[in-house]
């Protein structure tokens, strides 16, 4: 063990960083396959999937500027913006994915709901909607026709960006030579599956909740659509982190005796145990379960909610064995460390349980003042969202 | 509060009755677009603007920082004397110094900088040195030092003693250690 080897320097905020970012990535990624495709089933979460994704995405650079402190200077990295480094780059791959992709595509799907409300509500409301107006009222069948052609163009846009976004994370590990148990060329695409996985995951538990709360039924047609999305994304997950584990394994380079060692001892648990067993084959097993058997709409449901939650956990849990886990070991090879979590610290536990909740508080301004909702309509998929193709 | 459709229903005649009338204004249908580019353009440009007054003039001179920085870096007094300098006086300190192992190491990396004691070595006295601390910096046992590092678990090896009342600091061997105490680790 090095002596700077000894204390780990990314903590659990630097866990939640990619957490977070692939939550973003992959309900946009749910909601963009819905519009490209037009994959009516899941409609229902189309507006829920942008937002989650927006209000996620508010929360995701607050973990990293908590972990390096100053955070007054990041806007520098605007500034004078810094060609060869990584890090900074992904300042821009952030601010075009929200400013470029994310919010636009909110506003052009919402701006019909807008003008209305910015007529029907009072007080502060109606302020905040005229804003979002910018001034402009028209909805007229050509203005919103035209509206859903650009929008459309954004999605197409979309996807590369959320794909990008994603994919940076684990390219940013990736490209980390020093480190054998980051150092892999796969990384950018097992990140960006396994965001996919998390984000559809995440968007299937908050539509059921959400529908819950709101006491309505769940369109179980939605339900199921979105669970077997997620089946499939966890399946190309799956193997290609397998790949990836038997590529390792068969190469057996000078760092696999080393990390093997502590796949079996410090990361058992969270790997092994949570990761894989728990959190990747148990909900695939259960997801896989659902298109066997014809099961009721209720054991279904319960099984989507079962699988769900194990899922969130087995994404944190990759995502905690890759941060952690290529910190544990010392580049020598020789010897290993361990993470102490402190709690009540600037990057304890209470912070990281903060900013995991932080998003849902946002994400229920945001469903307050832009209802995600398409109740008042005849039928998911048509009335006051424009419906996809009427251009 | 009402369902969006009713809104709609609301709202539909008049914006229809106004605008969908016929496709006789285009701009009219991309009127929200333009100002929304007008937005971005406008933040764009009071960005250029902030950018333009907030980035120092010399950034990027040499490369990835403000290259008035090296010039103000260099015009700070200096701090540390350098180790030919004490020579010159302290010569006795010097050549006790000759005769052990601490002589690859500077005067300055123990007693630290001592730049203003040269000018002026009447008024500016350098600080005692606590010895727990100075000597531990380099000696505490650490197992990712090399092995062949002369190191101790000081707080064990002086039970609590000042390291210089054994060790002379400047010459730290003890030449007549093995009859003297049980000090050793
Ligand atoms: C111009 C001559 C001169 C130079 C150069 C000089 N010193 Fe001194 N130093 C003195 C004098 C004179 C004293 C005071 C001696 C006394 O009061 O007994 C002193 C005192 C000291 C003391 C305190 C001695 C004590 O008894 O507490 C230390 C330590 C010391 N010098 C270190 C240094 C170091 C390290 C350097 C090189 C960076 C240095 N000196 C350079 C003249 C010099
Ligand atoms: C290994 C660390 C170390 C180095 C290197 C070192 N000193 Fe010291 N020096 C000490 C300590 C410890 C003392 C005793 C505590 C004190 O006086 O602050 C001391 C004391 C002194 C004293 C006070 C009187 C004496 O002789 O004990 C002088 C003068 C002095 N050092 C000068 C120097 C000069 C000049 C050099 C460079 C040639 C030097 N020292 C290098 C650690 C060091
Ligand atoms: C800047 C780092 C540093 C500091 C501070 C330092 N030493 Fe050393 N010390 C060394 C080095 C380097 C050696 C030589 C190691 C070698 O060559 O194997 C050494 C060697 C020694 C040795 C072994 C000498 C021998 O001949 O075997 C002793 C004893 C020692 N130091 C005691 C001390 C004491 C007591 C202090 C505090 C006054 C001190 N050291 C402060 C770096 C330091
Ligand atoms: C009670 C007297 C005493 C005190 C106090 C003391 N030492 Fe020692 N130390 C010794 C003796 C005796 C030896 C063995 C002789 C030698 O190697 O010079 C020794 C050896 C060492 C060695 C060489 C070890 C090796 O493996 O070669 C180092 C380094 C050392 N001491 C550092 C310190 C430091 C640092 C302190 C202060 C925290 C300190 N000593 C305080 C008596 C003492």
């Amino acid at each position: 063990m090095y002596p700077n080897e000894v204390e780990l320097q990314w903590s659990i905020l630097i866990v939640l960083y990619p957490f977070i970012t692939g939550l973003v990535a992959g309900a946009f990624i749910l909601a963009s396959l819905e519009r490209v495709f037009r994959v009516e089933a899941v409609k229902p979460t189309y507006r829920l999937a942008l937002l989650t994704a927006l209000a996620f995405l508010l929360v995701a650079p607050l973990p990293l500027q908590l972990h390096l402190g100053h955070p007054e200077r990041s806007f520098e990295m605007y500034l004078t913006p810094h060609r060869s480094s990584a890090m900074a780059m992904f300042g821009f791959v952030y601010l075009w994915y929200l400013m470029g992709v994310l919010l636009l595509e909110i506003w052009l799907d919402y701006r019909r709901d807008i003008v209305v409300l910015s007529q029907t509500e009072r007080g502060w409301k109606r302020l905040v909607y005229r804003v979002l107006t910018l001034g402009s009222r028209n909805v007229s069948e050509r203005s919103l026709g035209i509206d859903e052609r650009l929008g459309y163009f954004i999605t197409l846009v979309g996807i590369p960006s959320a794909f990008l976004l994603h994919g940076y994370v684990g390219f940013i590990f990736g490209s980390i030579k020093a480190n054998p148990w980051w150092s892999s060329p796969l990384m950018p695409i097992v990140f960006v599956f396994s965001a996919m996985v998390s984000g559809i995951s995440a968007v299937m538990l908050l539509y059921m909740l959400s529908t819950r709360l709101r006491e309505k039924e769940i369109d179980m047609r939605c339900l199921d659509k979105i669970a077997q999305y997620l089946l499939y994304t966890f399946v190309i997950d799956f193997s290609l982190e397998m790949l990836d584990l038997l590529q390792r394994i068969y190469e057996a380079d000078e760092s696999f005796r080393s990390l093997d060692f502590m796949v079996h001892t410090r990361l058992w648990t969270s790997q092994v145990i949570v990761q894989i067993l728990l959190g990747t084959v148990t909900p695939i097993g259960l997801l896989g379960l659902t298109q066997i058997l014809r099961l009721s709409d209720i054991a279904r449901k319960r099984i989507y909610g079962l699988a769900g939650c194990l899922t969130m956990i087995g994404i944190f849990a990759m995502r905690w064995n890759v941060v952690i886990g290529g910190q544990l070991f010392s580049k020598s090879f020789l010897g290993y460390t361990t993470y102490k979590m402190a709690f009540a610290t600037r990057e304890g536990l209470l912070t990281a349980i903060a900013l995991m909740i932080l998003p849902f508080i946002i994400l229920w301004i945001l469903v307050k003042l832009l209802p995600p909702w398409y109740e008042s309509d005849s039928s998911p998929g048509s009335g006051s969202a424009p419906a996809h193709g009427t251009s | 509060m009402l369902g969006i459709k009713e809104h709609c229903a609301i709202l539909g005649a008049d914006v229809t009755g106004r605008y969908g009338a016929g496709n006789a204004n285009l701009f009219k249908d991309i009127e929200h677009l333009i100002r929304l580019v007008a937005v971005i353009a406008i933040a764009l440009v009071a960005f250029v603007i902030l950018r333009a007054a907030v980035v120092p003039h010399s950034f990027g001179q040499y490369g990835h920082y403000r290259g008035a920085a090296i010039g103000e870096i260099a015009s700070r007094p200096v701090a540390f004397a350098g180790h030919d300098t004490c020579e010159a006086c302290h010569t006795d300190v010097v050549d006790q110094k000759k005769l052990g192992k601490h002589v690859v190491i500077a005067c300055e990396a123990c007693h630290g900088a001592l730049a203003k004691h040269v000018d002026d070595p009447g008024s500016v006295q350098p600080k005692k040195l606590d010895t727990a601390i100075v000597c531990a910096r380099c000696h505490e046992a650490n197992s990712a030092k090399p092995k062949n590092f002369p190191q101790v678990a000081t707080a064990d090896h002086s039970g609590g003693i000042a390291c210089d009342t054994c060790h002379q600091p400047h010459r730290p061997k003890i030449e007549t250690a093995k009859t003297e105490t049980e000090g050793k680790k």
